[in-house]
């Protein structure tokens, strides 16, 4: 296991420091500028799910090689209320806090693996990975 | 971190400097909203350049800047989005429906001096709407 950088989201300015060190991460693992966007995105969406649902949490980054591949992990964890309905969850459109709905199924959409894990009373664990293939 | 506002003649423009949080995100709004009031604003050009991400929340927070600002009477234009951030936004489903977008200010001025100029006309009835 390679290097990995945990935040800790409890406020708004921690959104912002996590997505950053995201982007730093990826640019690290040698992701294209627009992947490191995406991948900044992706970690907004998850950590403010964070402070909304559950007021604190953390995020862990940390980059992998898997043969010829190479991946920057996210995982956004929680101890929240944790998700009655994570199927709904990652519709298009739903929303219990009053956004837009696109939070996670977008995240979703932005990374090449997403896995969501939540028991109610217990939290949630997000856990996403973007691949790149190295060139030699 | 605060977003400097500045008018220009009838127009005000946000020119956003750094990563903002969801707070400084709402703060820009009310003072828009606060502002188009006070200068007796026309228009409204949000400048998105510095921004290296778009997420739900600062799209939706434009969203309603433009829908509210529109209610008071300006007219708000987007300007700057980035290719990379375009590419992020259109992979969350972030589209932005209903407000005006500019490559860039000079555009975005263009833009709302279009705009200005079709609603005198309208107002005088210069302008055929057939």
């Amino acid at each position: 296991m390679a290097d990995e950088l945990r935040i800790a989201v409890t406020a708004d300015v921690d959104v912002v420091t996590a997505r950053q060190r995201g982007r730093e991460v990826a640019a690290q693992a040698g992701f294209s500028s627009g992947d490191q966007t995406v991948i900044a995105a992706a970690i907004s969406e998850v950590a403010r799910n964070i402070l909304n649902y559950a007021k604190r949490g953390e995020v862990q980054l940390s980059v992998v090689t898997n043969g010829d591949r190479q991946g920057v992990i996210i995982v956004a964890r929680d101890q929240g209320p944790g998700i009655p309905d994570v199927q709904r969850a990652l519709e298009d459109g739903y929303s219990t806090s009053g956004g837009l709905g696109l939070g996670l199924p977008g995240a979703r959409r932005l990374m090449d693996d997403f896995d969501v894990t939540s028991a109610v009373g217990k939290g949630t664990t997000v856990t996403m990975k973007k691949w790149r293939r190295m060139n030699a | 971190m605060e977003v400097p506002i500045l008018k220009q003649g009838h127009y005000l423009i946000a020119s956003i400097q750094s990563a903002l949080t969801d707070a400084d995100l709402s703060q820009l709004r009310e003072a828009l909203i606060e502002r188009v009031g006070k200068f007796r604003a026309r228009g409204v050009i949000v400048d998105v350049t510095a921004l290296d991400v778009m997420d739900s929340f600062a799209v939706r927070t434009l969203r309603d800047i433009a829908h509210m600002a529109r209610l008071r009477g300006a007219e708000t234009v987007i300007v700057g989005i980035q290719p990379e951030v375009a590419f992020a936004m259109v992979q969350l489903g972030l589209t932005l429906k209903g407000v005006s977008t500019a490559l860039d200010l000079e555009e975005g001025l263009l833009f709302l001096d279009q705009q200005a100029k079709l609603r005198i006309e309208r107002g005088t009835g210069r302008i055929d709407r057939g």
